[in-house]
């Protein structure tokens, strides 16, 4: 029974070509589609792998009870996209709420539209055809209604659940309606009537539960770590600790003695860049996950670092300042004349920004089902991307598509670690391999050694004030290693959609700005982390304009507001970024009214400019992402180098609102995420191993340090006509600087590396 | 042979004595509500009672539970009606909902024994459950409304 086999991975493609031949990194990462060639433009949705559907046939089905079932395309992990998107759908088809229920689609995006749940845009891209899908159905019903009654269509309303012919005061449910509506014709997209904003029942709510409550309250819900087949096998991995590596040698003798274990499976490492490949190592294969942890306990491998074994978050630091200290880099923006403008400033200010590697650790680690056997391929996933996994899969187990069957389970959170298959493909891997199913468990330790962290940054600031002390020079120098490096071999520049996120589009004021982006090579797996790259551009940004203020002795809302300048409209392309998140810019300009209006929101909440006490301070930053306006303050204190934060207030104008009250909760969530970012939340390397492991010492916030008096400020400025902004990502980029600066101005003392840990101790 | 009982039924197990609870009430029972966040009682997702105490399952050899009473998240109540679970879907606390099972057995426990409970005793109680998500704010409201719910 017990026996040790070796199984190699056998995808070798060109990831080279691999920019976007899953649909993922064109997604995110290049210019809407056209673009730069002859094609016609495309945006938002139309411009995503597969596109989107509205077929009611495809989300919406009703049976003979009356029972709505909306099937839900997209990822949840958190964000509450199943209820959201089942509100849009079952408020146009005028359902009763209580007679709705969500099921999970499958990874098929031919069927469903692009599946990708990243980058903030399910509701941005779907709100459109959901509300269509929803519509159609409830034209079909009416139209079922008007046969039956032999009456004109236009005579009868689909209204609570019923369609009704008022002239004749008869009803017919929508259970009696569903057979005979579910054989007629899908209408036509454009003679479709929706409903008008005024009597939306659900959407724009607050008052709405959430589809799994009672699921999550109860235990009942079904994570990918709790899938359970009939005769599964568990397995866990041991991974090379260093990107490139490889085991040297393993002694199994002692983990094959361990009560349980099965199997142990030598994987080889992927080629580099690995893309979504596994990292290769020992599997350990038993009767239960228990029995597989000690059994990889036993193992004793002597591992081969191979090139980046050298990797040191402290070294490193230094390479990416001494990089940022030159002017070698890429340029990336060159507005007026910098040189001459900073040359000539009475007073030039100069400050640079360390933000470190971060994991997105969600609360549950990467876990997945599957069964191969027979030619055929099936797994059940906590996966963002359904799609891509499906591909993979099919590569990785040499079967079609059609063979492979990805069932999306509920995510135990994501921030974009789930958006990276490679413990899907381990499942496979080892079920092919067993010929039964199995489980693959990541503990906590594996998810902090082997994940697609955040990238690490060094940001360079300077600017030239003039005598007014207003900002007329500005050099923005960026050194981090790209999201890039796994899909090409060793780029060193980022990418546009990097510089795009809060740097290239920045909605500055100032007449001469450059940037810059020298080289910085990655030694890690560098990943999608909730809101990416604004992450380090947010803090930069949102500090260097309060240093200025200091130093022009201005206070820094007032020069906050005139560093964004008058309200306006921006094309981002005219300043730089072409990419926009993937959106047309005469639909999704930068509007710096609204980055005004949120900022004046939450500056006027927290009541700046009052007297503080000593050790107290408020800070402010304002920040644009995901075609969102977002702004926060906070209030902190400081007493023995300790940070405590009793108050903050964030607004968010994301235009037009399906859920309120998820809106809340992702702004609430982003706050607690930033907190922690910015006291204690930092993976660091040391012989290109990570050295956090567990939460023990991967500091990511506890109650005990989130705010008590926390408030949320949808600001809205124009209804239902406002196009859609992003939700889940978009509030939190501003936190960490509203947090630093409001240290500074407690303290005296300006963060310039995160997380602050204990720099305040004296 | 280690006999217990596990949401009101007896169970006998005679593999590894060392194996935690979670992987037991897991993999063993199928009873999955109970999470696996760390495995070194950092995080809280694996709360259980443990004859009624809030216990981490993860670092609770099955050994120890010997005799004892063990209840899980499906196992709270019958019908889902604990006034933490009501709280709970009232106020929609969850977001992922990955780490709320482990919140709801520490609350409930905390609501059940404590009467008078302050904010300082929700945070000391509460900050051993890591929740991801950030859904703090809304845990402190629910249990507060849950501690009102049980004193009338
Ligand atoms: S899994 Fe037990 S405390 Fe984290
Ligand atoms: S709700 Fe996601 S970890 Fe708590």
């Amino acid at each position: 029974m017990m026996q040790t086999t070796r199984i190699v991975n056998v995808s070798r493609r060109s990831l080279v070509l691999g920019m976007g031949a899953g649909g993922l990194v064109l997604a995110v990462g290049l210019p809407p589609r056209g673009r730069s060639q002859e094609a016609p433009v495309e945006f938002g949705a139309d411009a995503m792998p597969n596109g989107w559907r509205d077929d009611p046939n495809v989300f919406v089905s009703i049976d003979e009870d009356g029972i709505v079932t909306v099937t839900v395309h997209r990822a949840e992990m958190g964000q509450g996209v199943r209820t959201s998107i089942a509100m849009v759908v079952a408020d146009e088809l005028e359902a009763d709420w209580d007679r709705v229920r969500v099921t999970q689609a499958p990874g098929d995006e031919l069927r469903y539209g692009n599946q990708d749940t990243d980058g903030s845009r399910s509701l941005r891209h779907f709100f459109d055809p959901m509300r269509r899908a929803g519509a159609s159905a409830r034209t079909m019903l009416e139209l079922a209604a008007a046969n039956a009654w032999d009456v004109p269509v236009a005579e009868v309303r689909a209204e609570g659940h019923v369609v009704r012919h008022a002239s004749s005061d008869r009803t017919m449910s929508f259970g009696e309606l569903a057979s005979a509506a579910a054989v007629l014709p899908v209408p036509d997209r454009d003679g479709l009537r929706l409903k008008d904003p005024a009597s939306f029942r659900y959407i724009g709510k607050s008052d709405i539960g959430l589809v799994d409550n009672d699921d999550i309250t109860r235990g009942t819900t079904t994570y990918g770590i709790d899938v359970r087949r009939d005769g599964m096998l568990y397995a866990v991995i041991a991974r090379p600790p260093v990107i490139g590596g490889r085991v040297a040698s393993v002694d199994d003798r002692a983990a094959l003695q361990v009560a349980g274990v099965e199997r142990i499976v030598r994987l080889d490492p992927p080629a580099i860049p690995a893309e979504f490949q596994p990292l290769g190592g020992v599997a350990v294969i038993a009767r239960n996950t228990w029995a597989a942890i000690k059994g990889r306990e036993a193992l004793v491998i002597e591992w081969d670092d191979g090139p980046h074994g050298g990797y040191s978050s402290e070294d490193y630091k230094a390479e990416l300042e001494a990089a940022v200290r030159t002017s070698d880099g890429k340029l990336i923006l060159n507005r007026g004349d910098v040189e001459t403008a900073l040359a000539e400033a009475p007073t030039r200010v100069v400050a640079e920004y360390y933000i470190p590697h971060l994991a997105q650790a969600p609360m549950e680690p990467p876990a997945a089902v599957a069964d191969v056997r027979d030619g055929s391929c099936e797994v059940w996933a906590c996966v963002q991307a359904p799609q891509v996994t499906r591909l993979r899969l099919a590569e990785q187990m040499e079967l079609p598509e059609e063979d492979v069957t990805v069932n999306v389970t509920l995510l135990g959170g994501g921030f974009g670690r789930k958006s990276k298959p490679d413990f899907v493909l381990e499942a496979a891997m080892l079920s092919r391999e067993m010929g039964i199913p199995v489980k693959l468990t990541w503990t906590r330790e594996d998810d902090l050694h082997h994940s697609y962290y955040h990238t690490v940054s060094v940001e360079r600031l300077e600017a030239g004030l003039d005598d007014a002390g207003k900002a007329v020079a500005w050099l923005h120098r960026t050194a981090a290693p790209t999201i890039g490096s796994i899909f090409a071999p060793d780029p060193k520049e980022k990418l546009p959609f990097e510089l795009g996120m809060g740097l290239t589009n920045m909605p500055l004021d100032i007449p001469n700005v450059r940037a810059e982006n020298p080289q910085a090579p990655a030694h890690v797996r560098i990943g999608w982390y909730r809101s990416v790259s604004n992450i380090p551009h947010a803090f930069a940004i949102q500090s260097f304009i309060a240093e200025l203020a200091e130093a022009a002795g201005r206070d820094p809302r007032d020069y906050l507001l005139e560093v964004i300048g008058p309200a306006r409209l921006i094309d981002p392309s005219e300043i730089g970024d072409v990419w926009n998140y993937g959106e047309n810019p005469d639909r999704y300009p930068i509007d710096t009214g609204r980055l005004r209006k949120v900022t004046e929101t939450v500056a006027e909440a927290i009541g700046w400019g009052r007297e503080m006490p000593s050790g107290r301070g408020l800070g402010l930053a304002a920040h644009y992402s995901f075609v969102s306006h977002v702004a926060v303050a906070t209030e902190v204190e400081v007493v023995d180098g300790q940070v405590r934060i009793p108050r903050v207030e964030i607004a968010i104008d994301c235009g037009a609102h399906v859920n309120p009250d998820r809106i809340r909760s992702q702004m609430e969530g982003a706050v607690i995420m930033g907190v922690g970012q910015a006291l204690t939340t930092e993976i660091t390397f040391h012989d290109g191993r990570a050295q956090q492991g567990n939460f023990d010492s991967y500091l990511i916030p506890r109650m005990e340090i989130a705010p008590r008096d926390m408030n949320v400020h949808l600001v809205n400025s124009g209804g239902y006509d406002m196009p859609l902004g992003g939700v889940g990502e978009p509030g939190l980029p501003p936190v960490v600087p509203a947090i630093t600066n409001a240290i500074f101005a407690a303290t005296g003392q300006r963060i310039r590396r995160l997380p602050v840990a204990d720099q305040l101790r004296s | 042979m280690i006999t217990l009982t596990v949401n009101g039924r007896e169970h006998s197990f005679d593999g590894d004595p060392e194996m935690p609870l979670l992987w037991y009430l897991r993999d063993e029972l199928g009873l999955t509500g109970t999470k696996f966040g760390c495995g070194m009682a950092q995080c809280g997702a694996c709360m259980i009672h443990l004859d009624s105490y809030a216990t981490f399952a993860c670092i609770t050899p099955i050994s120890m539970a010997e005799g004892s009473e063990v209840s899980t998240i499906e196992g709270l109540t019958e019908n889902g009606d604990h006034p933490v679970q009501v709280a709970w879907r009232d106020l929609n606390v969850s977001q992922c909902g990955y780490c709320q099972a482990g919140q709801i057995m520490q609350a409930a426990a905390l609501v059940d024994s404590t009467p008078d409970l302050t904010d300082e005793d929700i945070d000391m109680v509460m900050s051993a459950n890591l929740c991801r998500c950030g859904t703090y704010p809304r845990i402190r409201a629910a249990i507060k409304q849950a501690a009102q719910a049980r004193a009338e």
